[in-house]
C-alpha cells in the first residue's frame, strides 16, 4: 500500500501508522515534524504552509517509488499538511514497514530526508515579533 | 508562444500574483524564460539565479525546451517538512 497525501486537516499520526502495519513486516517506522519554536535565538509562533499541490504530489509518489526501488519495504505513507499551524502541531508524517527494522529506519530517513530537499512545499515563519518570513535555504533572507 | 508562469511563495509574494504571463519564442529554452521573467518582474531581483523552474512538474535544466502548452512554474527552494 503507498499513500501520499497533502492535506488541510491535522494529521491523524496514529492512523497513519496504524496505515502502514502489516503482518508480513516485522518493523514499522514513523517519523513526525513538528513546529519548533526556537529557531536559533528567534522564536517561532506559526509556520505557514504553501505548496505547488501537483508537483509535490507527483514527487512524493516518486520518492515512495525509489524507496521501494532501494528497500522491501512494506507500506508506505506519507502527508504534509498546508495551510496556518502553531507550535507543536504535526506538519509532516512518514510511516513506513519493512521486514526489517533497518529496512523501516533507512527507508523512512531516506523519504523524509529527500522529502525537504525535493517536494515543492514552502514554510512561512510567523515571528513573535510580528514579521512574517518565507524559509528559502540558500536564500538569504529578503 | 505565450507562457503562463506560476509563482510560489517569496517568488509570487514579489511580483504580487500568480501566474504572469511571457511571450517567447518558439523552443525558448529555460534559461530563456529566466531572462524574460526577470524583465517582466524585475522586484524578483537577486532571486531570479535561486529559482528552480519545473516543466510539466518535473525540475528543469537551463538548456532544457520548453514544449508549447507545458505547464510552468518557478519556484525559490523548497522549505517543507
Amino acid at each position: 500500500m503507498d499513500h501520499v497525501a497533502l492535506v488541510d486537516d491535522p494529521i491523524d499520526h496514529a492512523a497513519l501508522t496504524e496505515s502502514v502495519r502489516s503482518d508480513q513486516a516485522g518493523a514499522v517506522v514513523s517519523f513526525l515534524g513538528t513546529v519548533r519554536e526556537m529557531t536559533g535565538d528567534r522564536r517561532t509562533v506559526a509556520l505557514d504552509y504553501d505548496a505547488y499541490p501537483q508537483m509535490a504530489e507527483a514527487k512524493m509518489r516518486e520518492l515512495v517509488a525509489e524507496t521501494r526501488e532501494k528497500w522491501p519495504v512494506v507500506n508506505v505513507a506519507v502527508e504534509h499538511r498546508l495551510g496556518h499551524l502553531e507550535l507543536g502541531e504535526i506538519s509532516v508524517a512518514v510511516a513506513v514497514s519493512a521486514p526489517h527494522r533497518d529496512q523501516a529506519f533507512e527507508a523512512g530517513r531516506y523519504l523524509i530526508d529527500e522529502l525537504k530537499v525535493r517536494v515543492p512545499v514552502w514554510k512561512k515563519e510567523n515571528w513573535a515579533d510580528g514579521t512574517t518570513e518565507w524559509v528559502h535555504p540558500g536564500v538569504e533572507s529578503s | 508562444m505565450n507562457v503562463a508562469v506560476q509563482l510560489f511563495a517569496r517568488a509570487r509574494d514579489l511580483v504580487g500574483g500568480s501566474p504572469v504571463e511571457l511571450e517567447l519564442a518558439d523552443g525558448a529554452t529555460v534559461a530563456d524564460l529566466r531572462t524574460a521573467l526577470r524583465e517582466r518582474c524585475p522586484t524578483l531581483g537577486d532571486l531570479v539565479p535561486h529559482l528552480h523552474v519545473a516543466v510539466g512538474q518535473d525540475y528543469a535544466a537551463d538548456d532544457t525546451a520548453i514544449p508549447a502548452g507545458a505547464e510552468v512554474a518557478c519556484f525559490p527552494p523548497v522549505s517543507g517538512g
